[in-house]
């Protein structure tokens, strides 16, 4: 039975509303704020007074207002993690995750509740944290490290393993400002990576850099928790999440929602509307997006044989189909579409060129329109779409729904992809099947 | 074949290094327990001792990033208390004729200037310290404190180097100095200790309201004013000494004085001066710690 390395206990944290900025941020006040709020202070006090009165016969009406103006960004969390484990956490942006970890990490403290850490500990949130501009790549490694919680004994012990990681020996001596943001990164991950805590905290760090150094932190990862390190892992990448995991968190609204096998709390967000999934609906006309000239009432991305999935497959087309209401007449609508992938790389945007409907305004009513993607197209990973809906003069727009629906595409090692025979992972945005010749003469060579 | 022989050695010594860490951080698995802090006063002083090297590693770099890419580098740090020194003396010794009581002005002044310097630098530099750490202070946990303690150090750097001048000036002006020079090192102690109780009060409020970064720099031009720098104690009317007593650098700006140029130490108002030295250290580390613990959240 391993020894319990993280075990927190009712963790919660409070954050005052309207300064709160998310991600755990919330915004400083200036003198004058305070000044002004003193001056409303003997106001506020009598406003007070009166509601006390009026509590007195509607006993809910002033804890409704004092809980108003907080928002716990944390409630109440609790869960251990023994030794060796490593746990993923996921959860939509804003659900707590980087709370959590800040919390952890002892960079602020919590509001109530406890939690208790066995060993020592290292938090990984940014990559090159602490890296000064005008310090050259070597003396950014001595800087970082040390902030990072190296000995400086460590770091000479590890420097020139740091170096090769990073691949960026000939730049050692040059201000990193002049560094691309690339060799940055590189540099960044290559101290943190070496690192040599009992625990560590890993906050979507993989989110930068090109797909083959992520491919290399991704192995780091993967090595570091083989060593028997205690890891807790914050993404928004399944794949990454399953491949290192074996348990896995789900955080919703600052609570836990899930704890359990990885595969399995994966998809529980990605079916729910906790998570971005390929399929979603609004039953409740007021609560859709949209305005009273039109609104969006679901989305599903289809297969060609009308099969709605959340994996396509890079030879076949794809559809994405939206069902909207037209509550007023007497509007020409496009619906458009816009796709991200999972580095929130805009990659197009797509409007309805339905000719039957161009420059013609609709009658009420309810439609669906799907708009297809053709296959050999796009490179495989995750899609994002957001779902917007306008009109093009005057310019309205009636609502744009970001996030809306998401799905992946999956090449396949058939060999009659753009991928050929080749089962390496490979760059780019799109993945076309272009048409290839050849002509052959047979020995004659040019001189 | 030696190359070899020494990749060899250079291996067996980091083994022995790695065994030695590892044993090291067997022998102590820390338990960090995190919760609200409840006693309204914890110190914790002991967390800095372990966090020396940072604190090492952060003066480092502002010593280092201050003169990058500049074309004479240190040479800053001796050319503007000079210069301050040639402007000053004009207009305070040769036009004010301010009385300097039977030293050459530059270096009565000089004696003076060169703790005033390093005082408001370091109060402003601390000052500012935290803010400018923001990125820092959201990103990774290590006692904040080291943060103003860094930058009052980086100061010390540039402080011992502007003694040079001093150094000259004494030749210039053929003074010896007497046993009483030594008394500088607990004096550089004293201004450390008021530097450090401002910095670190004004850089926690910083955090909260930002009108202070505006403040600063008026304030500690006002300050030096009120501190005997351009002028001697001797100045002031008798029945209002107290009254700039009560500004600690006032007798530390005279002992310095003192220390330099072999004039006998007012103790009585050195003592004065140490007492609300030490109480203002204290009022700026209660309020740090008092203060801390929300810095991520609001810088």
């Amino acid at each position: 039975m391993p020894d319990v390395a993280i075990k927190v206990e009712g963790l919660s944290k409070r954050y005052r509303l309207g300064q709160y900025l998310g991600g755990g941020t919330y915004q400083y006040r200036t003198l004058r704020d305070i000044l002004t709020d003193a001056m409303y202070a003997p106001f506020r006090r009598l406003r007070a007074r009166v509601k006390q009165r009026a509590v007195a016969s509607n006993p809910t009406a002033m804890s409704h207002q004092s809980s108003a103006d907080f928002i716990w960004a944390l409630k109440d969390v609790s869960f251990e993690v023994k030794q060796g484990e490593v746990v993923g956490i996921i959860g939509r942006n804003g659900a707590g995750k980087s709370t959590l970890l800040k919390l952890l990490s002892r960079i602020t403290e919590p509001t109530k509740g406890r939690a208790m850490i066995k060993g020592r500990l290292g938090s990984l949130l940014e990559v090159g944290t602490g890296f000064h501009p005008e310090l050259t790549g070597r003396e950014n490694v001595y800087l970082s490290g040390a902030i990072l919680g190296m000995t400086k004994k460590e770091i000479d012990r590890k420097f020139d393993e740091i170096v090769d990681f990073s691949g960026i020996e000939k730049f050692l001596d040059t201000p990193v400002k002049r560094y691309s943001s690339g060799m940055l990164v590189r540099l960044g991950f290559a101290v943190a990576a070496h690192l040599e805590p009992e625990i560590l905290l890993v906050d979507e760090v993989l989110a930068v850099g090109d797909a083959v150094f992520q491919k290399k932190c991704l192995g780091k990862m993967g090595d570091v928790s083989k060593e028997g390190r205690t890891v807790l892992f914050v993404s928004h990448s399944m794949p990454a999440i399953t491949r290192l995991c074996q348990r896995t968190i789900l955080i919703n609204e600052g609570r836990i929602l899930q704890d359990g096998p990885s595969h399995q709390v994966a998809s529980v967000y990605l079916q729910s509307d906790v998570g971005i999934t390929a399929a979603r609906g609004w039953p409740d006309r007021s609560k859709a997006p949209g305005n009273d000239i039109v609104r969006l009432r679901a989305v599903r991305i289809r297969t060609e044989d009308g099969q709605i999935t959340e994996a396509v497959d890079i030879r076949r087309a794809v559809g994405i189909e939206i069902e909207y209401e037209v509550l007023k007449p007497g509007y020409v609508l496009v619906p458009n579409y816009h796709f991200f992938n999972e580095e929130g790389v805009y990659l197009f945007v797509a409007g309805d060129h339905d000719p039957a409907w161009r420059r013609r305004s609709r009658p009420i009513g309810s439609y669906v329109s799907t708009a297809w993607i053709p296959g050999n197209f796009l490179s495989e990973g995750s899609l994002i779409v957001g779902i917007a809906i306008s009109t093009p003069s005057p310019v309205i727009v009636h609502f744009y729904e970001r996030d809306a629906v998401a799905f992946r595409i999956v090449d396949s090692l058939d060999g009659d992809s753009a991928r050929g025979d080749y089962a390496g992972p490979i760059p780019g945005v799109i993945r076309p099947l272009l048409r290839w010749t050849t002509q052959f003469s047979p020995n004659k060579l040019r001189s | 074949m030696r190359d070899l022989k020494q990749v060899n050695q250079k291996v067996q010594e980091n083994q022995i290094l790695a065994n030695a860490e590892e044993l090291r951080q067997a022998e102590a698995v820390p338990t960090i327990i995190i919760e609200p802090t409840r006693s309204w006063l914890s110190l914790k002083l002991r967390d800095i001792w372990q966090y020396r090297e940072l604190l090492y590693f952060l003066t480092w770099r502002d010593v280092k990033v201050r003169y990058k890419q500049t074309v004479i580098g240190f040479l800053w740090a001796i050319i503007q208390p000079f210069l301050k020194m040639v402007v000053f003396s004009v207009i305070f010794g040769s036009l004010a004729k301010m009385d300097s009581e039977g030293f050459p002005y530059p270096i009565f002044l000089y004696a003076g200037l060169l703790p005033w310097q390093f005082f408001a630098s370091a109060v402003s530099r601390s000052g500012e310290s935290v803010v400018g750490s923001a990125n820092l202070i959201k990103k990774v946990y290590f006692p904040r404190l080291i943060i103003p303690i860094a930058s009052v150090g980086a100061c010390l750097v540039d402080f011992a180097i502007s003694f040079i001048i001093l150094i000259v000036l004494m030749f210039y002006y053929s003074i010896i100095p007497t046993l009483s020079i030594f008394m500088v090192l607990p004096l550089v102690l004293a201004t450390i200790f008021t530097a450090l109780g401002v910095g670190m009060f004004i850089s926690a409020l910083n955090v909260a309201y930002r009108d202070f970064r505006y403040i600063v720099p008026f304030f500690v031009q006002i300050w030096m004013f009120l501190t005997p720098v351009v002028y001697s104690t001797g100045i002031i009317p008798e029945n209002w000494r107290w009254l700039i007593l009560l500004n600690p650098m006032t007798g530390i700006v005279d002992a310095y004085r003192s220390a330099i140029l072999g004039k006998s130490f007012e103790w009585g108002n050195l003592g004065i001066s140490t007492i609300i030295a030490v109480i203002v250290f204290l009022f700026g580390l209660i309020y740090f710690r008092k203060t801390e613990r929300y810095f991520a959240d609001i810088v």
